[in-house]
């Protein structure tokens, strides 16, 4: 059963009984301690891994050097066999030939090691892989248990305290109404503001035609033409 | 990140930047649960309780017996559409009750927790208000 089923037949089985643990703690530290081992093993894994890794690189330069030095010795054949030094030259492809069997037993060696540094590499990551999954999922359990254990704390809050959630409706026409208040008062107190402020008593000698007048396009016409008539 | 945390530094902000007031009551039990109420917004609480790994902020929307009962598979239809542009949070239920909640990650800082509980809360009086010609 995947785990999305499970907590949801959890949650539906437990939602009679509110305060009632719904998932099975001990299965749930059964489930904790798998994935510390785990991760246990995973650590154990990688390290392994290193050291397979290392000794890939250590055969790596030993078939390197072979090579090198078979080149090196089958040189030494030619050189020998120009001058006709045939015992010589023998006895040089014999050591040539132990080089030989020794590189193909350090290119055997670093093939396998290739093979289990790959292995390694592709099991670390199917672990990794589960390991996030295991992980994932235990979440998904604590947290629909905190949620039922938080949901339980709360109604009996709720109970104790005899208030009880409101109607959804209600609510909301509440604080409607409660808002629809403070705006009521920020408008009253605007206009008492501009009632009994500065404001009114300025507005009031202006419509009077007393104090600094704004100047209209009219008032400066009339300004200049009285200046003409005087010149 | 813990509720009594988030309740010293929800209680001594003054003057939020939201311009919301908040009061923050701890409701003891087996997993520690903060109740976050609103200056003007009483009747919508909000919960928040802290995980391992997450904070959940939960504010209760409605019951199952509020809603109109030829008009369930509708206002369902309507909070799946208005799930992914709602801002934050998310619908869900538990038990009778519709909830919208919202998760938000443990190293989330103040700034952040008091963003999503503002969203959440003022989703929660848009989703009534828009819902309501569902519910009784």
């Amino acid at each position: 059963m995947s785990i999305f089923k499970k907590i949801m037949t959890a949650i539906r089985g437990g939602a009679s009984e509110v305060g009632e643990s719904i998932i099975d703690t001990n299965a749930t530290r059964i489930f904790e301690q798998e994935i510390r081992d785990a991760e246990n093993h995973l650590t154990k894994a990688k390290r392994d891994l290193t050291g397979v890794m290392a000794e890939q690189m250590s055969a790596n330069r030993e078939v390197d050097r072979l090579k090198r030095e078979i080149t090196e010795h089958e040189g030494y054949v030619a050189q020998a066999l120009e001058k006709n030094d045939e015992s010589l030259a023998l006895a040089v492809a014999e050591k040539i030939a132990n080089l030989e069997s020794e590189l193909a037993a350090q290119q055997q060696a670093f093939e396998s090691f290739q093979g289990s540094a790959n292995r390694l590499k592709e099991l670390v990551k199917k672990s990794e892989r589960q390991v996030g999954e295991h992980k994932r999922q235990l979440s998904m359990v604590k947290t629909t248990e905190s949620v039922q254990k938080a949901t339980s704390a709360i109604t009996d809050n709720f109970s104790s305290s005899n208030s009880k959630l409101l109607n959804a409706k209600d609510s909301l026409e509440r604080i409607k109404a409660k808002q629809q208040k403070f705006d009521d008062k920020m408008k009253a107190a605007e206009v008492l503001e501009a009632e009994s402020g500065d404001g009114a008593l300025e507005a009031q000698l202006k419509a009077a035609g007393i104090g600094a007048q704004s100047t209209s396009a009219n008032s400066v016409l009339d300004r200049l033409k009285a200046k003409q008539n005087k010149a | 990140m813990n509720i009594h945390k988030i309740a010293n530094y929800l209680n001594t902000l003054a003057d939020s930047e939201t311009g919301m007031t908040f009061d923050c009551q701890p409701i003891s039990g087996e997993v520690d649960v903060l109740q976050i109420t609103i200056l003007g917004r009483e009747e919508l609480p909000i919960f928040v309780s802290v995980t391992d790994d997450q904070i959940l902020c939960i504010t209760y929307l409605w019951g199952e017996e509020e809603v109109k009962i030829e008009c369930i598979n509708d206002m369902h239809v309507s909070m799946l559409e208005m799930n992914i542009p709602m801002p934050l949070s998310s619908f869900s239920k538990i038990g009778d009750k519709y909830v919208v909640f919202g998760a938000l990650s443990i190293s989330s800082n103040f700034d952040d927790i008091e963003h999503e509980l503002t969203v959440l809360n003022n989703n929660a009086l848009e989703v009534i208000d828009d819902m309501s010609e569902y519910l009784i």
